[in-house]
């Protein structure tokens, strides 16, 4: 086969939704767009946990830390279930943390906003991974196998996370009014940042079309942002919150809210690592990371001494018989 | 040609070593080693594929991979297998090495053109 008859053989299982498996032959961008979003997106489920972390010896009950410790375990899984994927593209585990420790790799930003009361471990739950459910069911569908296959069991997991946050929120909303307070600020703090989850408009996105074609993207940026928007408006409306956006607006032409103008200037500041969390994060991650390493050598070299007993021990009883 | 082969096809489970990528060579030095986990999610059937992990022996691998892959009672026996010691077949050599089946088709029973009348069989 020639390189164009392997890029037409690509193209044409792209064309019939046949999914592309790690052995496979596939364009160098691809590839490398692939590792791309799939770190970034194990960084994020990594990084997530940290913000998480922060309530679980605060949670107010049993039951509710109980939850959180089970929620905060499936983002390391989820974070395991990518990094896994990835590999299969041909880079390494450790390149990986590698680029994330270094600030090459970015992962979500809307971990490097404070959770500064309980409330925001609901918001979280409710507004941040409902955001990332919008972005993620699509995915199962997405052209690279393994990558798929990871978002399936994702999902699964995913929508027990948005559940136990909206459960959060509608028993503070619920609550005196010092609670219902604290619920409110907890989402006019959360609502702008997971808004802009969905990343820059389509206009400012360059690669959208790119995405698209090679189906690791199948909705826009703005579409999935119409999409959460407008179920997450009524869902506030039905604990009695208040999404803080004076512009919000149904408009019946289009069948959609209406919202006002994003900060986008906030979003890209964030992004490049001036949000009020982006060094404790790292430095925390950084941190495990360095702390963990006398016990991953030490993992190493007991399994090795262990080999090399029992290869000994064969020797002798052979030798013996 | 081969050259250009060998270049592209990697990065398989079992593969890792071939999976040099875009961008050369890497250093797996010190990383624990890559296991595949299968799990049978009730008695009764096969092992199936769940995905992989990082461990240092197949004991940490058994007890990871029921950490990472069995959170939610989706297994009652887990194997590992060092990646390493998977060899996968070649995507490009598919048509040839399926080809023996293509062209077989009174292997199936729809194959045999029978009277509507015959019964239990």
């Amino acid at each position: 086969m020639t390189v164009h008859s392997f890029q037409e053989h690509f193209d044409a299982k792209i064309d019939n939704e046949v999914m592309i498996e790690p052995r496979d032959w596939m364009p160098d961008d691809y590839r490398k767009t692939l590792i791309r979003q799939i770190s970034q997106h194990a960084h994020s489920e990594i990084v997530g946990m940290l913000p998480e972390g922060n309530w679980i010896t605060r949670a107010p009950s049993l039951r509710r830390k109980a939850v959180l410790l089970a929620k905060v375990q499936d983002e390391g899984g989820h974070g395991l279930y990518l990094y896994s994927a990835a590999e299969t593209l041909g880079i390494t585990r450790d390149e990986m943390y590698d680029q994330l420790h270094t600030g090459k790799a970015k992962y979500s930003s809307i971990f490097n906003y404070p959770t500064l009361t309980w409330a925001d471990i609901g918001a979280i739950g409710w507004l941040v991974d409902g955001a990332a459910i919008m972005n993620q069911v699509p995915l199962c569908r997405t052209s690279y196998g393994p990558y798929a296959r990871a978002m399936v069991r994702v999902c699964k997991e995913e929508s027990f996370h948005q559940r136990q946050g909206f459960e959060i929120m509608m028993t503070l909303a619920n609550g005196t009014d010092v609670q219902k307070k604290m619920a409110q600020d907890a989402l006019n703090r959360w609502w702008w940042p997971s808004i802009m989850m969905f990343g820059p408009n389509d206009a400012d996105s360059p690669h959208t079309a790119q995405s698209m074609r090679w189906r690791i993207k199948r909705f826009t940026n703005d579409e999935l942002r119409q999409k959460f928007i407008d179920v997450t408006v009524e869902q506030a409306r039905l604990i009695g919150l208040t999404v803080p956006d004076p512009d919000l607006k149904w408009n019946e032409e289009r069948g959609h809210y209406d919202f006002g103008p994003i900060n986008w200037d906030e979003f890209w500041n964030v992004v490049k690592g001036n949000g009020p969390c982006n060094k404790e994060r790292l430095d925390a991650r950084k941190k495990a990371w360095e702390d963990g390493a006398w016990v991953r050598d030490a993992a190493l070299a007991h399994s090795e001494k262990r080999k090399a007993r029992k290869e000994n021990k064969e020797v002798k009883e052979v030798k013996a018989a | 040609m081969n050259q250009f082969i060998n270049k592209n096809l990697y990065g398989d489970y079992g593969d890792k070593e071939q999976a040099t990528g875009a961008s050369g060579t890497h250093s797996t030095a010190g990383e624990w080693p890559l296991w595949e986990v299968f799990i049978r999610s009730k008695a009764g059937l096969d092992h199936k594929h769940a995905g992989s992990l990082h461990a240092a022996d197949a004991q940490m691998a058994i007890e990871n991979a029921r950490d990472v892959y069995t959170r939610r009672m989706e297994g009652v026996s887990i194997w590992v297998v060092e990646s390493k010691n998977i060899h996968a077949s070649d995507p490009y050599e598919a048509a040839s090495m399926y080809e023996p089946a293509n062209d077989k088709v009174y292997r199936h029973p729809t194959f045999y053109n029978l009277p509507d009348e015959l019964k239990h069989m």
